[in-house]
Parts: C-alpha cells; structure tokens; sequence
C-alpha cells in the first residue's frame, strides 16, 4: 500500500455533526467514530438521514455546524481529494451516461483512479457484465446498472466503501455474490458503510450496526449491544413430552413469562439478566424436557423497537 | 493537468459519438464555402480580395451562429449531470470541482476547435484550389478563425455560468436563449435605438466606444473587420476602430475577459453547490 499509514481510530470521525438544508434539519448531532477494517451497516426509514450523512463523509456536501474527518482529512477540501482513490462509493440509483458503453463507462472512471484497462475487464467479468459490456448503458436494466456501479466501486481495491443500498435491484443470486464480493474487500482489509433496508441479509455481515430515526442516532452497536439495550426479551422454546405442556408450564416463576403454549412445546421470555437462572431452572426439570432452543436476537426485531419505541 | 485532459477527452469523445462534431463540421464547412463562392459574384473579383471578403461575410454570420452553437453545448454541461446524478458520483473521484469545470471546458473548446478547423479551414482551402493557389489575405482568414473560437469560448463559459446556476435543465436552455437574444441581437438594437433617439447628442463618442467594447459580440465584429488593412477597406470600417481607441490587444482583452469571468463565477458558484 502507497497511502500514507492512517491512524485506526482515523478512519472516519464525525463529531457533533448538523445538517440543515434551509430550515428542515437533516441530521442532528451526529457522533461517529469508525476503525480500520469495520463493516458498518446503517439502518433506518427512508429520509432518516443515511445518505446525508454519506454524502457528508464523500464531501459531497458541507456540515452546518460540526466537524467530519475522512483518512485524517475534511473530506469537503480539495486537499484531501486525492485520498478519493481510496474510496469507492456506490450510490443510492446510480446514474451513468447512458450513451456510453458498459465497458467505456467503467474505463472512464477507471482512468481517472488511475486504474488499467486490464482490471475494468476483471470487474466487468466479476459482476458478469462482460457480455453486455459493448452495449450502451441507456440499454442497461436496473440490476445491470447496479452491478456496473458495484463494478465502479470496486475500482482500484478501495480502503473504504460506502455502499447506499447496494443489493436493489439485484436477484437472489446476485445479492449472494455482491456480499461474497464485499467480504474479500473485507478481508483484504477494507472498510465499508453500507445503508440497507434489507435487515435479514446484512444482521449476519456487519460488526456494528447505527440505527438512525429522523436525522438522529438513536442506537448503535454490536446485535447483542443493542439487544441489551433495547431490554428486549430473551426468548426460547422448549420441547416437552406431549401432554406434559400445561404441567411444565405452572412449574416457571413469574419472571419468565409463556408467550405461547400447545400440547408438547412451550415458548419462553424472559430479561436478559433471567436468562442463565431460566436455563439451569429448566435443565433441573429433568426428562419431561425433551429440547430446548434459544432464539438468536434478530435485527429486525432490534429496529422495530427503536422505531417504535420510545427512545429519545 | 493529466485529470483535466481525461475530462476533456470524454466530452470530446460524447461529441464524435453523438455526431455533435460532424454536424457542426457540416455546417460551418457549408455556409463558409456558400458565402466565399456567393460573395465573389458582386464584386466581380476585381479590385477586392476574395478571402477579405469572405472574412466579412462569413465573421458576420459567425456572431450569430458560433454562440448559438457554444450555448448549445455548453448549457446542460453542469445542470445535466447534476439532474441524471452523475455529477454527484464523478465528484466521490479523485477530481477536484474545479478540474471538473476546466476538463469540460477544454473538451467542449477543443470541439468547437475541430469544427472550425475541419470546417472554415476546409473552406479555405477549396477556395485556394478554385482560385488556382491564390492564397492572399489567409492572415485575415485565420485570424477570423482563432477570433471565432475565442467567440465560441466566451459563450460556452456563459453557457457553465447558466447551467450552474439554474435548477432544471429546461431552465437553462431557456436562459441559454435568453442570453443569446441578449449579447447577440438585443444588445446592438438597444444600442442603436439609444443612438437614434440622441438627438442631442448627449452619449460621447468615447462612450459609444466603450459600450461597444464591452459587448463581446462587438469586440468580435471590430476585431474582424478592422485589424486587416484589405478587410477594413472592403467592410467601410476603416479607421473608424482606431479612432475610437480600439486597439486589437484591448478587443482580444475583452474578449478573454469574457471567458474568465464567467468562468471563475461558474466555479465559485459549484464550489458553494451542495449536492
């Protein structure tokens, strides 16, 4: 690596960050710090303010009040253009010039990264562009376009990734390959913030997720981090031998309350801190237990909370 | 340098691809040869260089044409792409706004340049040949070229100016209009108007002078017609420049004037652009 070595802890910093477009507010006291090699994945509504705050860490625009810092830099001053080699951005509905080709598009871009024509080829080929890379882009479809932004994105090995809803417009197949794509970026060392409605495919990908609400981050963490403060229940289910169900059940205290009961399973909630107590309560029940499972925090389950919920 | 030039050669590549460039070709090539060959007929080639003349004719439809040409290209440079939102991803590469705004000015110059070139240029030469290799008064002749192109340069920074300020695309070609309607027909008709009603006299010679030199369009006509000595006796312009004070060196002034400071104000105002 060429680049100037940066401090972890520099890679993004944003610090008391506002955005104001006239009199709506955008984004409200923005704090985020993020580290070398972390795969962030932002969540929230549309319009809560995800692609502000990209376009604010890409120096597309300006904060109102409050200071960003990109690899060490203000990402808004031409001093620190040059570090844009660095990054690949794939925005929300990407645009290109339709009257080019696939293939000139992505040498355009490539050659303003200073990237060989040898390496368009290989990412056309990745993203399986390459047959229609002759054709004009103004043919493209939706899940071409955006397999030719992720190809743009891509170019010249970026250190950090900023991907705004990268997986619409693409088929089953393809999202699988994008995050198979996105995890050897990763284990090359890359950075990425990605935005995403699609809370079931990033949960297993991201090491900290940043749910924001109406321009604000209302949480953010680890899944179990925001599991805990989100106090939600722990839950789990347990098997018993048919016709033991009701029986079983008059044996739990009231900490752990049945969410659902037939004849032979019985499912469990309980406050995170009940947890360990319930488990060794239920394995002293002895054979009538036949099974137990513990369901794994789900983010889904994490964002309705705080979209719902009363979080400040 | 090297940004600029990859910037330049994508706007110069979307004029071949679109056949912008041969059409142009096609025009200015046309009209120069009409003209040349039409405007030998009344002076039946006696006492006037044919070349001076055409150098008249062909500078006076220039004024009106070369600026529509440069707005028409110029006026969705910006404002289109930030509609399509492709401004937005070119700005997340290693390229700084302003390059942004001089690789596409030098592309779209170097346009207009291969179109004069290949177009009047062309001209001149079937005109040597038909004339047997009379080649007398090209200076004047490639002086209108370069003057042309200067003309086209000041219209395709006015053309920036516009397309960085307005929000629509259909706003700017609206106002691209304006602006043409404004320096290359109105401006002169106000100016004359102004003149006829003086019957006192109260606008000095000196500042008629000015308010021509500050037209870009004027300083273009001026140049033409009076910095040769066989064209500025054919177009009845003679001395009338010099005496005014007009020296070649302030009117090509002017003139870059025209393209720097609507330049620097489309840049100005693309830096403070929020995306």
């Amino acid at each position: 690596m060429d680049e100037p070595v940066i401090k972890n802890t520099d890679f993004i910093s944003m610090q008391n960050v506002c955005k104001r477009y006239g009199n709506e507010t955008v984004l409200r006291d923005i704090n985020l710090q993020v580290k070398a090699g972390e795969c962030i994945v932002l969540v929230g509504h549309n319009g809560a303010g995800k692609t502000t705050l990209m376009k604010l860490l890409l120096g597309l625009t300006k904060p109102t009040s409050g200071s960003v810092k990109v690899l060490g830099d203000d990402p808004a001053f031409n001093a620190s253009v040059a570090k844009h080699k660095a990054l690949g951005y794939l925005p929300e509905s990407v645009a290109f010039y339709d009257a080019m080709t696939g293939r000139e598009v992505l040498r355009f871009y490539a050659r303003l990264k200073a990237v060989s024509n040898d390496e368009c080829e290989k990412l056309l080929e990745l993203v399986g562009l390459a047959d229609a890379a002759k054709r004009k882009v103004g043919t493209y479809s939706k899940g071409m376009r955006q397999r030719l932004g992720l190809a743009q994105a891509m170019l010249g090995e970026p250190q950090l990734l900023f991907l705004d809803e990268p997986t619409t417009g693409l088929d089953p197949l393809l999202r699988q390959h994008f995050y198979e794509l996105i995890d050897d970026l990763h284990k090359e060392g890359a950075t990425s913030i990605i935005s995403s409605h699609a809370l079931n495919e990033v949960e297993a990908r991201a090491n900290r997720f940043i749910i924001m609400k109406s321009g604000v981050i209302v949480a953010s963490g680890t899944l179990e981090e925001l599991y805990q403060q989100a106090a939600l229940p722990v839950r789990m289910k347990i098997s018993v031998t048919p016709g033991e169900a009701s029986s079983v059940a008059q044996r739990f205290n009231a900490d752990v309350s049945i969410t659902h009961i037939n004849n032979e399973s019985l499912s469990l909630a309980c406050i995170t801190g009940e947890k360990m107590p319930l488990i060794r309560h239920i394995t002293s029940l002895g054979d009538v237990v036949n099974d137990m499972q513990i369901m794994p925090p789900r983010l889904d389950e994490v964002y309705s909370h705080f979209m719902n919920g009363d979080a400040s | 340098m090297k940004m600029l030039w990859i910037l330049a050669v994508k706007e110069l590549r979307d004029g071949l691809r679109n056949r912008w460039i041969a059409a142009a070709i096609f025009l200015l090539g046309s009209l120069a040869l009409a003209l040349s060959l039409l405007g030998s007929a009344p002076t039946g080639s006696v006492s006037v260089n044919e070349l001076d003349i055409t150098v008249i004719s062909l500078s006076s439809l220039s004024v009106y044409l070369i600026p529509l040409i440069a707005l028409m290209l110029s006026f969705d440079a910006l404002v289109g792409e930030f509609e399509r939102g492709t401004m937005m991803l070119l700005l997340t590469y290693p390229v700084t706004r302003w390059q942004v705004i001089m690789g596409k000015f030098l592309g779209h110059v170097l346009i207009l340049f291969v179109a004069i070139l290949a177009g009047y240029g062309g001209a001149l030469l079937i005109m040597i040949f038909i004339t047997n290799g009379n080649t007398e008064g090209w200076q004047a002749y490639a002086m209108m070229m370069l003057t042309t192109l200067i003309l086209g340069a000041v219209f395709i920074a006015l053309g920036y100016l516009i397309s960085v300020y307005v929000k629509e695309r259909a706003s700017a070609a609206g106002a691209a209009i304006g602006v043409w309607l404004m320096f290359v027909v109105m401006y002169d008709l106000i100016l004359f108007g102004v003149l006829l009603l003086d019957e006192q006299q109260l606008m000095s010679q000196q500042l008629l002078s000015i308010l021509m030199l500050i037209s870009p369009t004027d300083s273009y006509r001026i140049l033409n017609l009076s910095l040769f000595e066989g064209v500025s006796q054919a177009s009845g312009i003679a001395g009338i420049a010099s005496q005014a004070g007009m020296s070649g060196i302030v009117l090509f002034l002017v003139m870059l004037a025209w393209i720097i400071l609507p330049l620097s104000a489309s840049l100005l105002l693309f830096q403070r652009r929020e995306l």
